[in-house]
């Protein structure tokens, strides 16, 4: 670490001939945060779009399970025979659905663009800590992202008990066609994911604990570096776990051990596994599976506080809060996964105590949302579409953490586990709220990104398709799981009693086709803008932060010259006595003299002597 | 990003768009009139040649149709037969034609939006330079929708709640069910209020607040006082819900064990994609099941060996008396499948390797469910709610509830599982592999 430091240093930096870049470093095999930023946002984005394509393939399914759509056919080949999409087929898309949007997405397409992006910029650093490990973490991604599209190309097809992958079913490969030679393409392309993961955590750690900028103490860190630094912790810690429950599948697979595996008659066949336990693997996977929820949604959190803070020009209401609520999740996250499980034979005692734990998390969560609502009140919001897309996502948050409540608590979950309420409920609190946090965070830091400014037009557009669509999509899901509709279900027409659903089936499919279509405005708007957009301002957003101080073009190693020293939180904004509704963080106190308050001393008598000295000469008054 | 539309050659390609679209339209038309023509024609030669060639099926499709008249003009041989069934898969040219008028129309609406889009970028120019250019007029129209979006937001809420709600409940039909749904009510009212207040809050504030020209933000970074409450009312509620919800997760998983014992017991065993009802029969006791002793006759695998096992019943249905506790007694075949019934408000994950168990007293019978629904066809249906593959959505079993003279009444009507067959493979497997049983038990 400390040679990438020696060499980055200022003195040096103004000579950059030394670097001699081939296109091959510069945009390939580039260990510039910078640069893996961007492609992990790009990969990010593609991937988004295949899961998307993969949802709308069974939306179409599920609104018309009795009729042929040829033109699948086309596509598809076997996999949709006579226009109509196999039931082992259906199970896949759904598998890889989930399975993409939740980790390569939302996890690596979100956190790993944004904490690459964000941290060596917010913090004041000239890169991540170990730019190596930088770039191998987004090739791991990379590669994982191939071999799971690649599964789709294999006779067998691919993956498809679920994204969740409960053994038995995805151990034997003849319970279901894609657990073969697709379910060993999914463990293979989740272990290189989670190497990825490991690598880019341990990364994202240790630079914003150990190269931060002159005066960025803990307590001055914006919030978005709060939620990546405390995400990275969350996956650091249970992704290894994951690691472990897919090794063990692995060998449950292919070296015929017994870890998840006990007493199965499969298809006739008495298979000798003994001793092991389907439960077990469920434990190992939701030690993950629900501090991953977190690793999706903090990320966003941390991205919203930021948008919502700079563009209602306010300080975040109730700073502190917004970080021990972000700690406390954190740290509860780790022991409420026995939620997933209530009905799956776990010890009911157990039940009521994870009960317990996954109902206190509500309270950080709701602290954080009405701290969002408090900072909106009395602001001078300007409505960017950045803005806008962090706006619906804490409607999202908040209409989607709400329904948590009845599934956290055991009894209730009784019936409504697995049901479709569970589904409307993840993809409003996390789906929806982490995809509005990640665009928020595009529309936001594009010019950061690119130089460019974005199509606001576009951006409104691209808006309202989304949150109008995604509510229609969702929201009537809720009614359809208190009717007892379990998920993963093929077509409503087998049970007499699911019919009517078929016609609300209808209405979703449609409001995820428009939806679905519209996102073509933003990445006609995206990728348009990258070569055509308005050549961006320095600071376009008026932002306090550091990486605005940075200038538009891209250089190595982020400021020429001496990287900023930070004075002061970033969240001064419209302070009372300044000229200006913002003061980035770099300007010393010194330079705002008729704006300081005696609290942003921290007690420094000098500083307070001083300033005291001058609200005297010049006639000041400061309140409280 | 800037659209520009004052190019040439965009103009001139949106053009052909139009045009191709345009024609496009008729296209289908007259393909359409064709294709009928076809089928005819193609009828006609198919029924001719079913006489001479029987092996070539009545086509059901045109595309079957043409491939097979295609065949038959060549050779009405019986290979002509095997060989159309290959060329059905050829896909009709109608599929690419549709898709490619899709296409267009979405073009077309693109171009549409991008007009529009152009059209207010020139007004915005005009106003700008008339002097006339309200720098807030998009705040204001976001806010404003924002607002609208507030107001169609709670009609929708209250549609869902209304329509849909009233689709989807139905009162529980057990009496730990009553529990759940009088928990449920009231964990519906705090969030159903908890969601329209913080909708309304939301929305509103970003519609009074949006910058105007002279707007200033207020600097308030915290206040711990306000913070403490909000902190401290939702961990209240929570608390309370928690309890709540506690006890009445206990009091319906911790069973005492007398009751465990009175109650009626049932096996239901899943399987891909069926499930398998079991009845202790006269003793009271479900006899042993061994998976190692799953033959095609003893598909279930029962241990013969287990006396207690001879008089079980093999039930096409799960039929439980009325106002009786039930205790089932859940296993699984081969791979995870969930033991669920809505209406009952129970569900119980099927795991290969243990039992699980879950016990409950129906309170009204399916005859009374069905007079309460209008519905004489109603029943109560046990599904599989975990992924189990591809006959997943289609696993469910009946359950009928009746009352308790008419349960005893089918109860004596079922066959025992231990039939004729099994008790002599059973005699004849027993003397030779008797000592290899023991030793397995």
């Amino acid at each position: 670490m400390s040679s990438t430091v020696l060499s980055h240093d200022a003195a040096h930096h103004d000579a950059h001939g030394h670097h001699h870049e081939t296109f091959l470093t510069k945009y390939v095999f580039s260990q510039d945060h910078k640069m893996i930023a961007k492609q992990f946002l790009i990969t990010g984005i593609i991937m988004a779009v295949f899961a998307m394509l993969l949802s709308l393939l069974f939306r179409i399914q599920l609104a018309w399970p009795d009729k042929e759509f040829p033109i699948l056919e086309v596509f598809l080949g076997k996999w949709a025979e006579g226009g109509r999409i196999k039931p082992e087929f259906f199970l896949s898309l759904v598998t890889i659905h989930g399975t993409m949007m939740v980790f390569f997405v939302l996890t690596a397409g979100l956190s790993g663009t944004f904490s690459n992006l964000l941290i060596p910029y917010q913090i004041g650093a000239r890169d991540m800590a170990s730019p190596l490990m930088n770039m191998l973490s987004y090739w791991f991604f990379f590669t994982a992202c191939v071999i799971m599209i690649a599964s789709f190309f294999i006779e067998s097809g691919p993956a498809s008990p679920g994204w969740t992958i409960y053994p038995p079913l995805s151990a034997v490969p003849t319970a279901i066609a894609g657990s073969g030679l697709g379910m060993t393409m999914w463990l293979a392309s989740m272990t290189l994911f989670i190497v990825s993961q490991v690598l880019g955590g341990v990364n994202y750690i240790s630079t914003v604990l150990n190269m931060r900028t002159k005066g960025m103490d803990l307590w001055k860190m914006p919030l978005t570096i709060w939620a990546f630094f405390l995400t990275a912790i969350v996956g650091l810690l249970s992704f290894p776990v994951l690691v472990s429950a897919v090794v063990l599948l692995i060998f449950d697979r292919s070296a015929g051990t017994s870890f998840y595996l006990s007493d199965l008659v499969v298809q006739g066949q008495i298979l000798p596994n003994e001793g092991g336990s389907p439960i077990l693997f469920q434990h190992l996977f939701w030690f993950l599976g629900h501090p991953e929820v977190y690793i999706v949604v903090m990320p966003a959190l941390g991205l919203t506080s930021e948008v919502i803070s700079t563009n209602s020009r306010k300080p975040i209401f109730g700073y502190h809060a917004m970080v021990y609520s972000l700690v406390g999740i954190t740290v509860l996250s780790f022991i409420v996964w026995g939620h997933h499980m209530f009905v799956t034979g776990m010890n009911p005692f157990l039940g009521g105590v994870f009960m317990i734990t996954t109902l206190i998390i509500a309270v950080p969560s709701a602290v954080k949302s009405f701290n969002y609502m408090a900072t909106l009140w009395r602001g001078n919001i300007r409505f960017t579409p950045a803005m806008m897309f962090a706006i619906g996502m804490v409607s999202f948050f908040i209409s989607g953490g709400l329904t948590g409540l009845f599934l956290g608590n055991a009894a209730l979950d009784i019936n409504l586990h697995d049901t479709y309420f569970v589904v409307a409920h993840f993809h409003l609190v996390m789906g929806s709220a982490s995809i509005f946090g990640m665009l928020c965070g595009v529309y936001h830091w594009f010019p950061k990104m690119f130089g460019r400014m974005m199509n606001e037009k576009l951006g409104y557009f691209h808006f309202w398709l989304t949150f109008i669509g995604a509510y229609l999509v969702f929201f009537p899901m809720h009614f359809m799981g208190v009717d007892g509709v379990p998920r993963r279900y093929y077509s409503f027409t087998e049970f007499a009693f699911m019919e009517k659903w078929v016609s609300v089936n209808v209405l979703v499919t449609w409001a995820a086709i428009i939806a679905g279509v519209g996102q073509l405005a933003f990445l006609i708007n995206f990728f348009g803008s990258i070569f055509k957009g308005k050549v961006a301002p320095q600071n376009p957003w008026n932002s306090n932060t550091l990486e605005w101080t940075t200038p538009v073009e891209h250089i190595h190693g982020n400021w020429p010259g001496e990287i900023p020293t930070v004075h002061r939180w970033p969240y001064d904004y419209s302070k009372p006595g300044h000229n200006e509704d913002f003061i980035p963080q770099h300007i010393p106190f010194s330079q705002t003299m008729s704006s300081n308050m005696p609290h942003d001393f921290e007690g420094n008598e000098e500083a307070i002597r001083i300033q005291e000295q001058w609200n005297k000469e010049n006639n000041r008054v400061v309140e409280g | 990003m800037n659209l520009k539309i004052n190019n040439r050659f965009k103009s001139i390609a949106g053009l052909l768009l139009l045009i191709s679209l345009f024609f496009a339209a008729p296209v289908l038309a007259v393909q359409d009139d064709s294709t009928v023509v076809d089928t005819t024609a193609v009828a006609q030669a198919t029924t001719e040649a079913s006489t001479v060639d029987s092996a070539s099926a009545a086509p059901t499709d045109t595309t079957a149709a043409a491939a097979v008249s295609a065949d038959n003009a060549n050779a009405t041989t019986t290979t002509a037969a095997t060989a159309s069934v290959e060329e059905v898969k050829s896909i009709d040219p109608q599929v690419y034609k549709n898709f490619f008028y899709y296409f267009l129309l979405f073009l077309v609406i693109c171009t549409i939006i991008a007009v529009i889009g152009k059209i207010h970028s020139v007004y915005v120019l005009t106003r700008k330079m008339n002097g006339k250019y309200n720098e807030y007029g998009n705040n204001n129209l976001q806010a404003t929708l924002l607002l609208v979006f507030l107001i169609a937001f709670l009609a929708f809420v209250y549609y869902s709640y209304d329509v849909w709600g009233s689709w989807s409940w139905r009162d529980a039909v057990t009496e730990h069910g009553k529990d759940i749904d009088r928990m449920f009510i009231i964990t519906l009212v705090i969030t159903t209020v908890v969601l329209i207040l913080t909708h309304i809050v939301l929305f509103v504030f970003t519609y009074i607040y949006r910058a105007k020209a002279k707007s200033k933000a207020y600097y308030y970074p915290h206040n711990d006082a306000i913070e403490r409450l909000w902190t401290i009312v939702p961990a209240i509620v929570l608390t309370v819900l928690v309890l709540f919800g506690f006890f009445t997760w206990r009091s319906i998983t911790n069973v005492p064990e007398e009751l465990q014992k009175s109650a009626i017991q049932v096996e239901v065993l899943g399987e891909q994609f069926a499930w398998h009802v079991r009845y202790p029969g006269l003793d009271g006791k479900i006899g042993k099941r061994n998976y190692k002793m799953t033959t095609p006759t003893n598909p279930y695998g029962i241990d013969f060996n287990d006396q207690a096992s001879w008089d079980d019943l093999q039930t096409q249905d799960i039929v439980i008396p009325v106002n009786k506790s039930v205790r089932f007694h859940i296993i699984s075949k081969d791979i995870i499948h969930s033991f669920y019934i809505p209406d009952f408000r129970v569900q119980i994950n099927a795991v290969p390797g243990m039992t699980n168990y879950f016990q409950f007293t129906p309170t009204v019978t399916t005859e009374e469910m069905r007079d309460k629904m209008n519905d004489p066809n109603y029943d109560f249906i046990m599904l599989c709610n975990k992924i189990c593959g591809q006959g997943h959505y289609n696993m469910g079993k009946k359950v009928i509830v009746v009352t308790e003279a008419e349960y005893k009444e089918w109860l004596a009507t079922q066959n025992k599982y231990f039939t004729e067959d099994l008790q002599k493979e059973f005699a004849s497997n027993n003397t030779v592999e008797g000592v290899q049983t023991a030793s397995i038990n």
